[in-house]
C-alpha cells in the first residue's frame, strides 16, 4: 500500500489543535484520553504496591503461629484495607488505564466520546483513593473485610470512622467508575472508524464493553447499600440493624449482586488484553474470535445470577442453594471456549518467545488452576467446607493476580513501546517473569493446601497445633519473591523509558489500528480517520481471506477544530462529526466540589458539605453551558 | 467403601505428612461431613486432571511451533483451522461440569436431613464475640443447663443444632463432622450432625467477626451414650455442694467479682452476659479452646484476660494474690 503522508501544514495544524496546553495549567485541565490513560495505569500501580506492601506485613505476621508482630486490630486494618485496595484501587482501574488509552487508538478515533467525563472520571478517582486511605495513618482504616459485612460494621460493633470511610469512600468511587463506564459504552457505540462493524473490535474491546455495561447495572447496587449503611451508622435508620427490624442479610444480597458481576468486569478486559495480544506472538489470527467475544458477553450475562454462592453457608433453602451452585459450575462453560481457543491459537501458529508471550502463557496456566478451584467453591455442599478457608484466599488470587496481574504485567510490556517509543528490556523482562511466576506459585499454591487442612481465612493467627506453621512460612517466603519480581519488573520499565531501544510504530508486527500510528502517538491520533475493513487491518496483504483493504491514509481529515467522527453503533458507516471538547479545569473542579462534600461528611461538617454540593452544581451548570455553534463547514476527505 | 476411603485418604496423609490434623475435613468418616468428603476428593482430582491435561497441552503446543524463528511471517495466511479444539474441548468440558453438577445435588439432597429423618437430640447454639454457648434443654420435666465452648453430643445419634447470634455474624464449624452454617443475628438457622467415633473434635468460627475471631475455637465431645447421659445428669444437678469455709469464701468473691457477668448455677450469681461457670472443672479448656484448663492458666486468665486474648470482653480483673489463691480451687472443684 503506497502511503502518502498528510502535507506538513495540515499536520501541524491537526497537532496544535489537539495538543494539550504546557506547563501546570495543561496539566491540571488535559482531556487527551492518553495521558488520563497513562495517569489510570500509574496511579492503579501506585496503589498495587501500597497493597503489596500491606499484604507483605500480614505475611510477615502468619509466618509462624502465634507470632506477635501484628496487633489484632492492626492485621484487621490491613487485610482490610489490602483487599479494598486490590479491588477497588488496584484491578479495575489498571484495566480502565489501558482501555482509556487503547481504545481511541484501536478503534481510529481521535478521542473518547467523552473527553471532559474521561478526564472527571480519573480525578474522582484519585480522589477517592486518597479519601479511602485517609484512616490508615489515624489508625483508623476500615476493618470490616472487603465485603464489609453488617452488623459487625454497624456502629454498635464498630464505632469510629473506620466504617463511614468505607461505606462514603465506596460511593465516592461508584461515581468515577460509572461515569467511566457511561463514557467506554458511548465511545463504543458511537466513535469507531468506519468500517469497523461490531465484529471487527478487538477482543479487549468487547470485554472492557462488557465490564462497562454491567458496572452500570452492579455499582448501584453497592453505593445504594453503602448509602444505606451510612444512614444506619449516622442517622438510627435500620436497614440491617435487627433491632429495628432490618435484616443483615439484606447487605450480603445487594453486596453480592454487586460484587460477582464486578470480579468479573476485573478480569473480562484483561482476558481481553491475552485474546488480542497473544495472536500476535503466535503469528496469526486469534481462534475462534466470534466465540470468544460472545463467550464474554455470556459469562457476564450468567454472572449476574450466581451471586448466592457467596452465600451458601447462609441457611437459604436447599432448593435455591441448588440453583445456584448449578448456574455456577455452569458458567465455566465460556471460559473453557476461551482457553480452548487461546490453546489452538498457540498449537496452530509458530509462538515468539517474547517477554509478553511468557506472560501470556503462564496466564492460561494460572487461569486454569483459578477456574478448577473456582469449580469446586461453585459445588454448593463442598463449599459448605471450603468458604471462609485459605482455599479461597487462594482461589481469589489465582484469580485475581493470574487473570488480572499477569496480563496486565504482558500487557504493559506488549504496549509499553506504544507509550513511550522504546522498548523495555527483554533480559530483564525474563529474569522478573521467572522470579514473579515462582514466586507467585509458592505464595499461593500451598494454600490450597493449607485451605483443605482447615485453616480459616482473615485470622491474624492461629495455634501451633492446627499444623499449617510449615506452609504458611514457604507462603511467606514466595509471597516475598513475587514482590521482589514486580520490583523488578518496575525497575526495567522506569529504566527503559530513558534506555530502552527505540521502538518504531509496529515493533511487534501487530494487525491492530494502534500500531498504524506514531509510537507515541501524536495528539490527534491518527492524520486521518481510517476506514476498516477486516479485523486485521496490518495484516491484510498477508492474510490470503481477506479481499478489501483498510484505508489508513485516505480518509477523513476532520481539521477544524477538535472534531472526529461519529458512526453508527453496529456497521460503523460514518453519519455524523462529532466536535470535541478541549482542555478544560471543570471536571477537576467537579472532582475537588465532590471531595469537599465527602471528606465534610465524613467529618459530619454539614454545612461545609452543603457548601461542596452547592459548588458541585455550580460546576456543573458551567459545564452544560452551551458553547457557540460551530462554523457548519463540510469536512474535508483528504484523498 | 472402608477400602476406598482408606485408599482415597492416602494423598491426604502425604499431604499432610501426620496422621490427621484438627481442622482437616477431606479425611471425614461421619455421615455429614463424610459424604462431603466424598464429593471434595471426587472433584479434586477432576481438577488436578483437568490442570495437568491442560498444562500437557500447553507444553505440547509450544514445543510444537517452536522450532520456526522469523518473527514476521504469518503462521496461517487463512483465518480457519482451529476450531476443532473450541468444539472438543468444550464438549468434554461440559459433560464433566454437568456431571459434578448432578453429583453436587445429589450430595446436597443427601446431607440436607438426617437419614432417619429426624434429630432426636436438638442443641442450642448462640454465638458471642468470641466464644460460645450450648443450651440444652433434654425434657420438659428435667429441666434446662447452659454451658459454654465444650459442646456435648452423644455418639451415634443425629444431633440437630439450632444456631443463634448475641451479636454479629459468625459461623458454627466442626469440619469433621459437617460443613459450616452461619450464625446470623435475627435468625435461627439449623444444621444436623453425627458423630460415628467418640472423640474431640475441634470447631472454629469461620465467618470473620471482630478481633478476636482468630481465638474464637470450641470443641464437640462426642461420647458413648451411657457417658453422655451421665454428664448430662451431673450438669443438670447444677453445681455439686460443697463444704468448707473456702469454698464459702470463694463463692463470695465470684459473686462479688465475676458474678455480674458469669452465671454459677445453684448459687446467686447469675450474669448472663460471659460463659457460665457451672462445673468449669470439667471442661478441658478456657477462653474458647485458647490455653488448658489448669489452675494456673485459669488463676493467669482472671487477672490477665487482655494480654492471653487482646480485646476479649473480660477485663483484667484486679484480685490479690489471696483471693485467686481462693477463687481458682472453687471454680475448679468438680
Ligand atoms: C504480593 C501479592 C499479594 C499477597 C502476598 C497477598 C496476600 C494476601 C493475604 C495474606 C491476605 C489475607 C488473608 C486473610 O487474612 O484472610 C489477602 C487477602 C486478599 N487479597 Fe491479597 N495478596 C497479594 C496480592 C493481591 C492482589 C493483586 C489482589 C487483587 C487484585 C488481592 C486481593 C485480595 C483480596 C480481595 C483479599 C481478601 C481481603 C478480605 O478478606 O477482605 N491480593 N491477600
Ligand atoms: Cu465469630
Amino acid at each position: 500500500m503506497a502511503t502518502v503522508p498528510v502535507p506538513a501544514p495540515e499536520q501541524e495544524k491537526l497537532v496544535r489543535t489537539w495538543e494539550t496546553a504546557p506547563g501546570v495549567y495543561g496539566w491540571c485541565a488535559t482531556v487527551d484520553h492518553k495521558q488520563i490513560g497513562i495517569r489510570y495505569l500509574v496511579t492503579s500501580i501506585v496503589f498495587l504496591l501500597l497493597g503489596g506492601v500491606e499484604a507483605l506485613t500480614l505475611r510477615i505476621q502468619l509466618a509462624q503461629p502465634n507470632l506477635k508482630f501484628l496487633a489484632p486490630e492492626q492485621y484487621d486494618q490491613l487485610f482490610s484495607m489490602h483487599g479494598v485496595t486490590m479491588i477497588f484501587l488496584y484491578a479495575l482501574p489498571v484495566l480502565s488505564g489501558f482501555s482509556n488509552y487503547l481504545w481511541p487508538l484501536m478503534l481510529g478515533s481521535r478521542d473518547m466520546a467523552f473527553p471532559r467525563l474521561n478526564a472527571l472520571s480519573y480525578w474522582l478517582y484519585l480522589f477517592s483513593g486518597i479519601f479511602l486511605y485517609v484512616g490508615l495513618p489515624l489508625g483508623q482504616a476500615p476493618n470490616g473485610g472487603w465485603f464489609n459485612y453488617v452488623p459487625y460494621t454497624s456502629s454498635e460493633y464498630d464505632p469510629g470512622i473506620n466504617i463511614d470511610i468505607f461505606a462514603l469512600g465506596l460511593i465516592f468511587l461508584g461515581i468515577s467508575t460509572v461515569v467511566g463506564s457511561a463514557n467506554f459504552v458511548v465511545t463504543l457505540l458511537r466513535t469507531r472508524a468506519p468500517g469497523m462493524s461490531i465484529n471487527r473490535m478487538p477482543i479487549l474491546v468487547w470485554g472492557t464493553m462488557t465490564a462497562s455495561v454491567a458496572n452500570l447495572f452492579a455499582v448501584p447496587a453497592l453505593s445504594l447499600a453503602c448509602f444505606m449503611l451510612w444512614l444506619d451508622r449516622n442517622f438510627g435508620t435500620s436497614f440491617f440493624a435487627v433491632r429495628g427490624g432490618g435484616q443483615p442479610l439484606l447487605w450480603q444480597h445487594l453486596f453480592w449482586s454487586f460484587g460477582h458481576p464486578w470480579v468479573y468486569a476485573l478480569v473480562l478486559p484483561s482476558m481481553g488484553i491475552v485474546s488480542d495480544a497473544l495472536p500476535v506472538f503466535c503469528r496469526r489470527p486469534l481462534v475462534g474470535y466470534t466465540a470468544v467475544a460472545l463467550a464474554t458477553v455470556t459469562t457476564m450475562v450468567i454472572g449476574f445470577g450466581v451471586w448466592v454462592h457467596h452465600m451458601f453457608a447462609t441457611g437459604l433453602p436447599t432448593m435455591a442453594i441448588s440453583f445456584f451452585s448449578a448456574a455456577s459450575i455452569i458458567i465455566a462453560v465460556p471460559s473453557a471456549i476461551a482457553v480452548f481457543a487461546w490453546i489452538a491459537t498457540i498449537w496452530t501458529g509458530r509462538p515468539v518467545f517474547k517477554v509478553p508471550f511468557l506472560y501470556f502463557a503462564g496466564f492460561i496456566l494460572l487461569f486454569v488452576i483459578g477456574g478448577v478451584s473456582g469449580f469446586m467453591t461453585a459445588s454448593a455442599a463442598l463449599d459448605w467446607q471450603l468458604t471462609d478457608t485459605y482455599f479461597v484466599v487462594a482461589h481469589l488470587h489465582y484469580v485475581l493476580l493470574g487473570i488480572n496481574l499477569f496480563p496486565v504485567l504482558g500487557g504493559l510490556v506488549y504496549w509499553f513501546p506504544k507509550f513511550s517509543g522504546r522498548m523495555m528490556d527483554e533480559r530483564l523482562g525474563r529474569w522478573a517473569f521467572w522470579i514473579m511466576f515462582i514466586g507467585f506459585n509458592l505464595a499461593f499454591f500451598p494454600m490450597h493446601i493449607v485451605g483443605l487442612e482447615g485453616m480459616p481465612r482473615r485470622i491474624y493467627t492461629y495455634p501451633a497445633d492446627l499444623g499449617v506453621g510449615g506452609w504458611n512460612l514457604l507462603i511467606t517466603i514466595g509471597a516475598f519473591m513475587l514482590a521482589s519480581g514486580i520490583l523488578l519488573f518496575l525497575y526495567n520499565l522506569v529504566r527503559s523509558l530513558s534506555v530502552g531501544e527505540v521502538a518504531g510504530p509496529n515493533p511487534w508486527d501487530a494487525p491492530t489500528l494502534e500500531w498504524s500510528t506514531s509510537s507515541p502517538p501524536p495528539p490527534q491520533n491518527f492524520d486521518i480517520i481510517p476506514i476498516i475493513a477486516s479485523r486485521h487491518p496490518l495484516w491484510e496483504d498477508r492474510l490470503e481471506d481477506v479481499e478489501d483493504r483498510s484505508q489508513l491514509t485516505t480518509g477523513y481529515l476532520l481539521d477544524h477544530g477538535r472534531e472526529t467522527i461519529g458512526t453508527t453503533p453496529l456497521d460503523a458507516e460514518p453519519n455524523v462529526i462529532l466536535r470535541m471538547p478541549g482542555d478544560s479545569l471543570l471536571p477537576l473542579c467537579l472532582a475537588v466540589a465532590t471531595s469537599v462534600l465527602f471528606f465534610a461528611l465524613l467529618s459530619k461538617l454539614w454545612l461545609i458539605a452543603g457548601l461542596g454540593f452547592a459548588a458541585a452544581l455550580v460546576t456543573l451548570i458551567l459545564w452544560f453551558a452551551p458553547e457557540p455553534l460551530a462554523d457548519p463547514e463540510h469536512p474535508r476527505l483528504y484523498a | 467403601m472402608i477400602r476406598a476411603r482408606w485408599i482415597l485418604s492416602c494423598p491426604a496423609l502425604a499431604l499432610t505428612g501426620c496422621a490427621s490434623l484438627p481442622l482437616s475435613y477431606l479425611d471425614s468418616t461421619a455421615p455429614v461431613g463424610g459424604r462431603i468428603a466424598q464429593l471434595g476428593w471426587g472433584m479434586l482430582i477432576i481438577s488436578v486432571v483437568v490442570v495437568l491435561i491442560i498444562a500437557g497441552l500447553l507444553v505440547a503446543a509450544i514445543w510444537r511451533g517452536s522450532t520456526e524463528v522469523d518473527g514476521r511471517e504469518l503462521a496461517v495466511r487463512r483465518d480457519t483451522g482451529g476450531m476443532r479444539w473450541i468444539y472438543v474441548g468444550v464438549g468434554i468440558s461440559s459433560a464433566v461440569l454437568a456431571i459434578s453438577a448432578i453429583w453436587t445435588l445429589l450430595t446436597l439432597k443427601a446431607v440436607a436431613q438426617p437419614a432417619s429423618g429426624a434429630a432426636p437430640l436438638t442443641i442450642g447454639i448462640v454465638a458471642h464475640q468470641w466464644w460460645w454457648q450450648a443450651d440444652y434443654r433434654p425434657s420438659q420435666a428435667q429441666g434446662n443447663f447452659t454451658t459454654a465452648n465444650e459442646v456435648h453430643i452423644p455418639v451415634g445419634v443425629p444431633v440437630r443444632f439450632e444456631l443463634r447470634s448475641a451479636d454479629v455474624i459468625h459461623s458454627f464449624w466442626v469440619p469433621k463432622l459437617a460443613g459450616k452454617t452461619d450464625v446470623i443475628p435475627g435468625r435461627t438457622n439449623s444444621m444436623w450432625v453425627e458423630a460415628r467415633q467418640p472423640g474431640i473434635y475441634r470447631g472454629q468460627c469461620a465467618e470473620y467477626c471482630g478481633i478476636e475471631h482468630a481465638l474464637m475455637s470450641f470443641r464437640v465431645i462426642a461420647e458413648p451414650i451411657d457417658r453422655f447421659r451421665s454428664w448430662q445428669a451431673a450438669e443438670l444437678s447444677g453445681r455439686s455442694p460443697q463444704q468448707g469455709s473456702a469454698s464459702a469464701q470463694g463463692a463470695a468473691i465470684f459473686a462479688a467479682h465475676c458474678g455480674a457477668c458469669h452465671a454459677m448455677r445453684g448459687t446467686e450469681a447469675g450474669g448472663a452476659y460471659g460463659p457460665d461457670l457451672t462445673n468449669l472443672g470439667s471442661r478441658t479448656t478456657l477462653a474458647a479452646g485458647m490455653i488448658q484448663n489448669t489452675p494456673r492458666n485459669l488463676a493467669y486468665w482472671i487477672r490477665h484476660a487482655q494480654e492471653v486474648k487482646p480485646g476479649a470482653r473480660m477485663p483484667n480483673v484486679p484480685l490479690s494474690d489471696a483471693d485467686v489463691a481462693k477463687l481458682v480451687p472453687y471454680l475448679e472443684a468438680r
